[in-house]
């Protein structure tokens, strides 16, 4: 009976501790190594034959050098920025278009409910590549939109849209939109309908009680929305490379680039690290909201 | 008392508050109101009493604005209503969900409707003050309605609705989520605050108790219909029909034929009883279909036959009820029909004089039941 | 009264247009006689003939398909052990740790998932090919299936477990005869989560594969990265049209069998 919980428990837990935290553990150590030009491409590496006096050889080598490379080289600090700057534009971007798909889903008769669900979640189940590659041919130049554009007589010349942060918006509020409509439809939906009868009631106009009352009851849901939306975002790879030009600056595509093109492995992985002190304030503040959330409706 | 009883709805010079005129609402194909013309008078409190779906909360949600009339208007003050949204009504709803705002305390719960009023701060302060004083809430105030007991919640909505000081207050079940003991408090106070506030009320229930108890006339609804609107006495003692007799407390129901006799009237009902006496203000006709309407404590249970009664079978004790402070018997004459009859035990259970499968003797006074329409 | 007013239904047409336009004009564009992709020049299959005879798109089809049913048998298999230790095992050593590896793959960016696993595997000298997708994707999409197991698992009377056991199962019986079957329909699902999210993972894929082992979305992306071309609209096409047909076939599925047990339970009430 011990035995088997403690498989039980062992299997999961050593499987999680080699393939997700030890190789996380490697990255910070070759986050603190130098570049070489040898297999692996980066020193010290750890002799275990040298034993203690290798291990404390080993951590004297270790350094922030990268670190501080990351921090001279205004590339990298752009990157994060403009990763920054870039997710929060197009999460408020997505709630803008989410907030209204939720509102009417969770306004919509009973038994069409069901159906509109099913609608939203299909194109989640969908590849994710390929639904930002179906924008490739809406939005370059000799594009679908620029054709109707143009046919329709509103434009002369084609609008650059591919290859700039607007396709990168468009991108991300498209394949995201979902992760922003679920929970705040599921907050909407749980909205007892006789307050908003009580708000007007007491003498609020729609839009008031719309105002004082179905929004702050969301806000539950607007919050995780973001939050989903926002937290994918920041290291969004496939987007801005196949979408955004040589001057969206995503640090998802920078660390790409960096370990891909450029085979700098320490400094692919000081870039991760950072981008993960960075994530690290999101993520809690989401767990954080979850956590409220269920207290609240325990 | 001395006071001259309150009774408006015999005063032909009385104005009524709400006046429904020919009022119908259907949803689709169903009529949940069926043509019904009423009057409800200021200071009233107002019951609708009913089964679910019997169209009492459609009633109700038309006087707030949810709903409109299909056909017919209703006047409040002698005025139209129909185009008035409900933001604008002079009329306020008490939930039966309370649907208090989860997000908002109680403070700023009751300030709510005040402040879409754009009442000045200093006056909602007051206001809200004084509502939380009349409601027995003032230490609460701080709390979300998450916090506070399901009592505590029923009175944060009252607080609510009457903030605004509406012409008229609508209550939707507003006890039905309390448990019994605390409902039985709460209605006195109901009745209290609707006395000190002057407000007419119109509370729609589904608990007879509950509507007797409060109210100054009660409206007996079934499928969309008022079948009878009166003082819960006269809905007790005198009513018209033998759904409401049936629908109010508990009543025996003996079907026959009446013969005029005397002041009264005979009924037959069976071969080989007695037949039975009753008088009343109607008029049937000779061999008319009829029910005898009897509530059980108007019969009294006797081992041997009483004398100089207007009314007496006999039957056997079929099954006993004990309530405590009462005891109903149920006793089957010998053609099957079923009569209850109640008394109070006021002795110890050890020394009831009857057990089941006795013999007993039912009597019961010539006005004692009221004689109903077949 | 929930009513559909005209601004629910703009939102929603809107928002739905927006949605699933896009999907529609790769799929009808897939029909493009011609080699521009932008330009229609009549209807033709032509696309779907030459994707057939393109041997490598083929062999990354296999490839994936190989790497998928492997990496979500083995998340389905881990991720409900994890679920159920996550909710039934009480307090261990370590139990915050468990949960907090559990749920930190799943807002982990994937270019950080992909660079620490194949430091990982260059680290100790592991061949990078269909085994270390594998490893790679089993990793993260158990954590997703656990999520999905245990949320079904909270939601499931304990009381089941100990009536078993009290008629005499073994624990490893219990769980098999009712535990598991009651819990099925999660597990399946996470089982198909963990497909799909296979299926469609470039970026941990590309860190973590071989030159031996190329899936499709890495040769899809490799491919698009020069631009739109008719031979991938009609392999979208296909993918958007399994998914499709599979999502609404299951969503059926469930419906009926809600609608039978509703019937039934009519049926038994009025029995």
């Amino acid at each position: 009976m011990m035995l088997r919980r403690a498989t039980l428990i062992l299997v999961p837990y050593l499987w999680l501790l080699a393939l997700f935290l030890v190789p996380f553990l490697i990255v910070l150590k070759i986050s603190l190594s130098d570049t070489e030009l040898s297999i692996p491409p980066y020193t010290p590496t750890l002799d275990f034959s040298a034993g203690w006096q290798g291990f404390k050889d080993f951590l004297s080598e270790l350094d922030f050098e990268n670190f501080q490379f990351l921090a001279e080289d205004d590339l990298y600090w752009k990157a994060y920025l403009s990763s920054l700057k870039i997710a929060v534009i197009a999460t408020f971007l997505t709630l803008l278009v989410g907030y209204p798909i939720a509102y009417g889903m969770a306004n919509a008769p009973n038994h069409w409910r069901p159906t509109l669900m099913l609608l939203i979640i299909l194109p989640f189940w969908t590849s994710f590549l390929i639904r930002v590659y179906s924008w490739m041919g809406i939005l370059s130049n000799e594009g679908y939109l620029n054709q109707l554009l143009m046919s329709m007589g509103l434009i002369s010349e084609p609008l650059i849209i591919l290859n700039t942060n607007i396709a990168v918006y468009i991108g991300i509020v498209y394949t995201y939109l979902p992760f922003m409509i679920l929970p705040i439809y599921s907050a909407l939906e749980r909205l007892d309908a006789s307050l908003l009868e009580a708000a007007e009631d007491l003498g609020c106009s729609r839009f008031t009680a719309f105002w004082l009352v179905t929004i702050p009851l969301s806000k539950n849901g607007i919050i995780a929305g973001c939050f989903l939306v926002f937290i994918p975002t920041l290291g969004e790879f496939v987007i801005p490379s196949l979408l955004g030009g040589s001057k969206t600056l995503m640090i998802g595509k920078v660390l790409w680039e960096e370990f891909f093109n450029n085979r700098d492995w320490p400094v692919a992985s000081a870039v991760a690290v950072i981008l993960l002190l960075i994530l690290i304030v999101p993520i809690v503040l989401f767990q954080r909201n979850e956590q409220k959330q269920r207290e609240a409706e325990g | 008392m001395g006071e001259k009883a309150f009774e408006p709805w015999n005063d032909p010079n009385e104005k009524p508050l709400i006046q429904f005129q020919n009022v119908t609402k259907r949803f689709g194909d169903f009529t949940a109101i069926d043509d019904q013309s009423f009057d409800i008078y200021a200071q009233e409190f107002f019951a609708l009493l009913g089964p679910s779906g019997c169209g009492k909360t459609t009633l109700m949600r038309m006087l707030a604005g949810f709903e409109t009339p299909t056909e017919g208007t209703i006047l409040l003050g002698g005025q139209d209503i129909a185009p008035i949204p409900p933001n604008k009504r002079a009329v306020n709803m008490m939930f039966q969900s309370y649907a208090l705002f989860p997000h908002l305390n109680i403070w700023e719960n009751i300030a709510f409707g005040l402040k879409r009023d754009g009442m000045a701060k200093a006056d909602i302060d007051t206001r809200v003050d004084e509502m939380l004083k009349l409601t027995r809430l003032e230490q609460f105030a701080k709390r979300k309605p998450h916090q506070c007991s399901g009592g505590q919640r029923q009175r944060v909505a009252l607080a609510r609705s009457l903030a605004k000081a509406p012409k008229l207050l609508l209550l939707d079940e507003p006890l039905g989520a309390l448990d019994a003991k605390l409902r039985q408090d709460t209605q006195f106070e109901l009745m209290d605050i609707q006395e000190k506030t002057g407000t007419t009320f119109v509370i729609v229930t589904h608990d007879q108790e509950e509507a007797m108890t409060v109210a100054s006339r009660v409206a007996v609804m079934d499928h969309g219909r008022i079948i009878q609107a009166d003082t819960p006495a006269e809905i007790y003692e005198a009513p018209r029909s033998v759904y409401v007799a049936d629908f109010i407390g508990d009543v025996t129901i003996i079907s026959g034929t009446a013969t005029p006799q005397g002041d009264g009237y005979d009924i037959a009902f069976a071969e080989g009883q007695p037949t039975l006496h009753a008088k009343t203000d109607h008029s049937f006709s000779n061999g008319q279909a009829c029910h005898l309407a009897i509530r059980p404590e108007k019969v009294a249970i006797s081992a041997d036959k009483p004398e100089g009664v207007a009314n007496a079978v006999q039957g056997k004790i079929l099954d006993i009820a004990y309530l405590g402070n009462l005891s109903t018997y149920h006793v089957e004459l010998p053609n099957g029909q079923i009569i209850k009859s109640q008394t109070a035990n006021t002795r110890r259970l050890s020394q009831r004089p009857f057990t089941w499968e006795d013999d007993v003797w039912l009597s019961w006074t010539n006005t004692a039941g009221v004689l109903l329409e077949g | 009264m929930r009513r559909l007013t005209w601004f629910n239904t703009t939102a929603l047409t809107l928002g739905f247009a927006f949605l699933y336009l896009p999907m529609v004009i790769l799929v009808i564009y897939s029909f493009n006689e011609s080699k521009l992709v932008t330009v229609w020049a009549g209807f033709s299959t032509k696309w779907y003939g030459e994707l057939f005879q393109n041997e490598a798109f083929l062999d990354a089809a296999k490839v994936t398909v190989k790497v998928a049913v492997l990496s979500s048998t083995i998340a389905t298999i881990l991720g409900t052990m994890a679920a159920y230790v996550l909710v039934r095992a009480g307090r261990f050593k370590g139990r915050t740790l468990f949960s907090g590896m559990i749920y930190a793959p799943l807002v982990m960016p994937e270019v950080i998932t992909g660079l620490s696993l194949l430091l990982l595997f260059i680290g100790i000298g592991l061949d990078r090919g269909v085994f270390t997708i594998v490893l790679a994707h089993a990793t993260f999409s158990m954590c997703y299936v656990s999520v999905v197991v245990s949320s079904r698992l909270v939601s499931f009377d304990q009381s089941l477990e100990e009536a078993a056991l009290d008629l005499g199962c073994s624990p490893m019986q219990a769980f098999r005869l009712v535990t598991l079957p009651i819990i099925a329909p999660a597990v399946i699902s996470g089982w198909l989560l963990a497909f799909t999210l296979s299926l469609d993972d470039l970026v941990i894929a590309s860190f973590t594969s071989g030159p031996s082992a190329t899936t499709l979305p890495i040769k899809i992306f490799s491919a698009v990265r020069l631009g739109v071309s008719p031979e991938i609209n009609a392999l979208s096409t296909i993918m958007i049209a399994i998914v499709a047909v599979g999502v609404i076939t299951a969503s059926l599925v469930t419906k009926r069998a809600a609608l039978r047990q509703q019937a039934e339970e009519r049926a038994a009430v009025k029995a």
